[in-house]
């Protein structure tokens, strides 16, 4: 089986600064990433800001393009530097971003947000597009009589459904989701968490999911990368990643998660008791 | 005596379509030397009440409660100018954006400095000598060079970290830190937590942590508060919260989490309704 993603020593420079009188300087943002990635499996990006995680998301999702290195999707190569970005290279590649309030035009309804992908990439006739929209809407639990509404009269989970039911609406085969969940409740962000597992079971899509939160990665992932400085320090397994970290900063990154098991509330209430004893 | 004592606190909002009640009888206290956390989801009303007892919400907002005492002082029936006098100094607050808390066109040294001039009538070498001294005190390195950065020229991390420093400037007892580290990664999460209860400690203040985060909880608190739509739902240690969490509410939120999961799929919160639940 060919990977459905595969990165070969990927890198985006970016150069900065540079006027008429002095040269800019170069931020290598992502460097030298390697990876691949099966059908229905969800590789976990983790890193902090400036990482070079939202990069590699726009490299991925065909915005924006690889200084070097090789990238394969369904085992054709993919240099958009090269080629430019046809409509079969966007049905196969889809986003949803973290703030379902910026993303979804205010001046748009539902309906109209579905079918625009559609309207873009394929040549579907109007009843059919507006048939798979109706559709879609369902399958990401929202209701039919929702078309006509437009995002302000929705919560911002229901806002991040219709997000994720615009990605998935051209069928793709790899979905990246750049912090779906940071920016939710916990009671939603549980419910965002199992629509995409169970899209995921349903549609055999595959997922490069981006988060800072290391305890939804640990709940969703079958691969983690650790990313710092634009390099990756770790890429393993979630088992072998979370129960054998090798590098330093994976260490750090562990250590400054917040843990909300009862042994390490009593191991904090213990040393404080000491401390003002 | 409580240091904060508000009982049966309610604010309702006068908007277009009628009134809005964000708090619906709050009781809550916190002593000196108490970390106090307020969970809750958005719309639960733990900020609303924490603004309440600064007052600073906007005059749309409606306040009553049956009594609201600071250090045996009652805020409702004290004048707008002798509360002035105590927010800032003996009741401070920090925000989550630490990027738009601060102002954009003052060095972090002078905004430190104003709070030191107006609520402690200092001195201008006593008030610079002292600003070096809080800067210092919150782990920003250099700190005489520092006070003449703006905001825009540090870190999130390190402006959440002046923030904390104009809190503390006046040795407050009790502090309010609202979502503080929401904004910033985990590392700097962890660095900032550590400070503010390395403080809290070494000043023996009073400590209100308001959350979303159940891991800051756990990590924080001596005692919790949890809110759903602007009712309690429950109160109690920490380590009892997390063994044996009395509401069905607290329950679900904690079964929600993700390393709590056992099975495939979380279960989800749904169907409540907070009338139903509130603790007695």
């Amino acid at each position: 089986m060919t990977a459905v993603l595969e990165a070969r020593n990927i890198s985006r420079d970016y150069h900065v600064g540079g006027t008429l009188f002095g040269a800019g300087r170069v931020v290598h943002a992502v460097k030298n990433l390697s990876f691949s990635l099966d059908r229905g499996r969800t590789l976990a990006i983790v890193g902090e800001s400036g990482s070079g995680k939202s990069t590699l998301a726009r490299i991925l999702t065909l915005i924006d393009r690889q200084t070097s290195g090789e990238l394969f999707m369904d085992g054709a190569a993919v240099d958009i530097g090269r080629t430019g970005v046809t409509r079969d290279m966007r049905r196969k590649v889809q986003i949803v971003f973290q703030n379902p309030y910026g993303s979804l035009n205010p001046r748009q309804k539902i309906g109209d947000v579905l079918m625009e992908p559609l309207l873009l990439n394929t040549d579907m006739p109007v009843a059919e597009r507006r048939e798979r929209a109706l559709q879609m809407l369902v399958k990401v639990g929202l209701l039919p009589e929702h078309f006509n509404r437009y995002p302000h009269m929705f919560s911002g989970g229901q806002r991040q459904r219709i997000a994720i039911a615009r990605a998935i609406i051209l069928n793709p085969s790899l979905l990246v989701l750049d912090e779906p969940v940071s920016a939710l409740d916990l009671s939603v962000q549980a419910q965002i968490l199992n629509l995409l597992a169970d899209l995921q079971d349903e549609f055999g899509l595959t997922y490069v999911f981006i988060s800072h939160d290391l305890s939804v990665v640990r709940y969703i992932a079958d691969e983690v990368m650790v990313m710092y400085l634009g390099e990756a320090v770790e890429y393993g397994s979630r088992d072998r990643v979370f129960e054998a970290p090798q590098h330093a900063y994976t260490r750090t990154l562990f250590a400054a998660t917040p843990r909300a098991d009862v042994e390490s509330i009593r191991a904090r209430l213990a040393r404080k008791a000491a401390a003002a004893a | 005596m409580h240091l904060l004592e508000v009982r049966n606190l309610t604010v309702s909002f006068d908007t277009s379509v009628g009134l809005f009640h964000a708090v619906k009888g709050i009781d809550l206290h916190v002593d000196a030397r108490e970390v106090l956390a307020i969970v809750g989801e958005s719309g639960s009303g733990k900020s609303v009440a924490m603004l309440s007892v600064m007052g600073l919400l906007p005059a749309t907002a409606t306040v009553t409660a049956d009594s609201m005492e600071f250090d045996g002082r009652d805020l409702l029936t004290m004048s707008a100018a002798q509360r002035r006098k105590i927010i800032g100094r003996d009741v401070a607050m920090i925000f989550q954006e630490p990027m738009t808390s601060l102002n954009p066109c003052f060095t972090v040294g002078f905004q430190i400095e104003e709070v030191l001039r107006f609520h402690l009538g200092m001195g201008r070498t006593e008030r610079r000598a002292r600003a070096v001294e809080l800067l210092r005190q919150v782990g920003i390195p250099e700190p005489e060079q520092r006070l003449h950065s703006f905001p825009h020229q540090m870190s999130g991390g390190q402006n959440q970290r002046v923030m904390i420093a104009m809190a503390i400037a006046c040795s407050p007892k009790l502090l309010i830190a609202d979502e503080p580290t929401t904004a910033l990664d985990v590392t700097i999460q962890k660095q900032i937590l550590d400070l503010l209860v390395h403080l809290q400690a070494e000043h023996g203040m009073g400590l209100i942590m308001i959350t979303h985060n159940i891991g800051v909880v756990a990590e924080t608190a001596d005692r919790v508060v949890v809110q759903y739509k602007g009712r309690r739902m429950e109160e109690a240690g920490v380590l009892e919260l997390f063994t044996a969490p009395k509401s069905p509410y607290t329950r679900a939120l904690l079964a929600a989490l993700p390393e709590n999961a056992t099975g495939d799929r979380l279960p989800t919160i749904a169907g409540f309704n907070p009338e139903d639940l509130v603790a007695q």
